[in-house]
């Protein structure tokens, strides 16, 4: 017999049974578990890391951790696919409570932003307490500034602030306005690389190790400050939503208990975030 | 040059410190890049000889609108995923999004078109030769297809490692559907994607020096394997 028939015979049972074995379901035992949806800055700076354990550890439930930025987390619990959000936009919560996508809104801490720039500083902003003052001179002086550009609550901060400063960035696009529309991290790195000014939040700023010379110039402006909320998804209008679950996680971060552990995070001795979730109208 | 001896320092520690975290993303990397190529195969290399054998119309259409998907941006491809798995999309009673699942689909479907039109490539030159005996014995193009794709096995691999080093090396589509959440999707690609972003390049490039040397090991298994066959068969 030739050599194709034989093969005709024989190829039947080949591949099958090899794919097969390959195909038995993913990842070990179903847990209890909830989605948080949430952002780069609290993701990345490892508070996660550092508090979510000692709510598993009391209360049986993993928090699974999708780090976007706000607006895009936001669009992730509108969608049915987080359980609960913390992210650090007001308007845009309480828009989203408004909607009926989730809520109510709960004060969680606050941290605040900073102007970060280049080591010689050329638009001469350094040490100024006036952070609407040194975006207007950066705006004069066309240096160089790279903006986050992608709907998240540090970028919705950044615009405020040159709304307060009197300036349309937008119309220094194609120059000094450089719109990265990516995260935190990545809008560092560009920054570090191209000598050009940023607004990081704090505990980004904190945590990122590719510094190459950037420093704060300007802080401590009241306009600077950092707002996290959360929120639980509404099961009325996403049935699915773990709401037991999510609620608890909610009302754990917001207990003194969670507070406790947000406080204790700290970086070489820095503290990142402020808990405040009994400040009235934080 | 100092980054790139801190990033193969970061490496040798990430491989000699056994770190657990490290192990668990090594393995789910491997283990959704293993099923979403298994996935891939079941319906790529079929559509792959399919195609090489049969003569109908519209196939040059399929052949060509085939080669076009091999060029599919992977952030799109996830982002299709993510709006047909979203809990808002026909499929989100399921619950994928952001799961290992809903990588392996997402990869699955990357790679599908690779298998498939580098698998037509392979088989259409060895069917010029068989057609002429098959067709002798009464056996139809159809019924060829098995024949084809166990003779050409040896070749095949080649297709299958191509599409796993795909599989294995993407990150937008991943990312999008997966999440990257940590200890759950969090995969290679992904992690190298976060340590750049968090400005730890070092950590990074070891963790991408990391990646290679797996790929390379699978590649080099394969190789091995080939070798035995051929020389079994042979």
């Amino acid at each position: 017999m030739n050599a194709p028939l034989r093969a005709l015979r024989s190829g039947r049972r080949a591949l099958p049974a090899a794919l097969a074995a390959l195909l038995s379901p993913p990842v070990a035992a179903q847990r209890r578990a909830i989605i948080l949806a949430s952002t780069t800055s609290t993701e990345q700076t490892g508070l996660f890391g550092h508090i979510l354990p000692i709510f598993t550890r009391q209360a049986g439930i993993v928090v699974r951790v999708v780090a976007l930025g706000t607006g895009q987390a936001l669009d992730v619990g509108r969608r049915g696919d987080a359980d609960v959000v913390l992210v650090h936009d007001r308007a845009a919560e309480e828009r989203f409570v408004a909607e009926g996508f989730g809520g109510p809104r709960r004060p969680v801490m606050y941290n605040d932003f900073v102007l970060v720039g280049p080591a010689d500083d050329p638009a001469g902003i350094g040490g100024n307490a006036d952070i609407a003052f040194a975006l207007a001179q950066i705006a004069a002086a066309r240096a160089r500034f790279v903006s986050r550009g992608d709907r998240s609550g540090t970028h919705a901060a950044e615009l405020r602030l040159w709304l307060a400063a009197g300036v349309d960035p937008a119309r220094g696009r194609g120059t000094w306005y450089r719109e990265v529309g990516q995260g935190m991290g990545p809008a560092l790195n560009t920054a570090a690389a191209q000598n050009a000014y940023l607004i990081a939040d704090r505990g980004s700023w904190i945590a990122f190790r590719n510094r190459q010379g950037m420093r704060v110039l300007v802080e401590g402006d009241r306009r600077l400050l950092n707002q996290y909320g959360v929120m639980l998804v509404s099961p009325q209008r996403h049935p699915h939503v773990r709401a037991a679950d999510g609620q608890r996680f909610v009302d754990w971060i917001t207990s003194a208990e969670g507070q406790g552990a947000i406080a204790g995070f700290r970086i070489g001795g820095e503290q990142l975030f402020f808990p405040n979730a009994t400040e009235p109208g934080a | 040059m100092s980054d790139f001896q801190d990033a193969l320092s970061a490496a040798f520690a990430l491989v000699a410190g056994q770190d657990p975290a490290l192990a668990e993303i090594v393995g789910l990397s491997l283990r959704v890049s293993l099923m979403a190529l298994a996935l891939a195969a079941l319906v790529g290399l079929p559509l792959g000889a399919l195609l090489a054998v049969a003569r109908f119309p519209g196939r040059h259409l399929i052949i060509v609108g085939m080669n076009a998907l091999m060029g599919l941006p992977p952030v799109v491809a996830g982002l299709v995923i993510y709006l047909l798995l979203s809990r808002a999309g026909p499929f989100g009673h399921f619950g994928l999004l952001f799961t290992p699942s809903a990588m392996v689909i997402a990869q699955a479907v990357l790679i599908a078109p690779i298998l498939a039109a580098l698998t037509r490539e392979v088989l259409e030159g060895m069917w010029e030769e068989y057609r002429e005996q098959l067709h002798s014995f009464g056996v139809s193009s159809w019924r060829a297809v098995p024949t084809l794709l166990r003779d050409g096995r040896l070749a095949l691999v080649t297709v299958l490692l191509a599409g796993f080093g795909r599989a294995s090396a993407e990150v937008g589509a991943v990312m999008v559907v997966g999440g990257n959440i940590e200890g759950f999707t969090r995969v290679m690609t992904t992690a190298i994607a976060l340590e750049t972003s968090k400005g730890d390049l070092p950590l990074a490039l070891g963790l991408g020096m990391v990646l290679m040397a797996i790929v390379l090991a699978v590649n080099g298994a394969a190789h091995l394997l080939r070798e035995r066959v051929a020389r079994m068969s042979g």
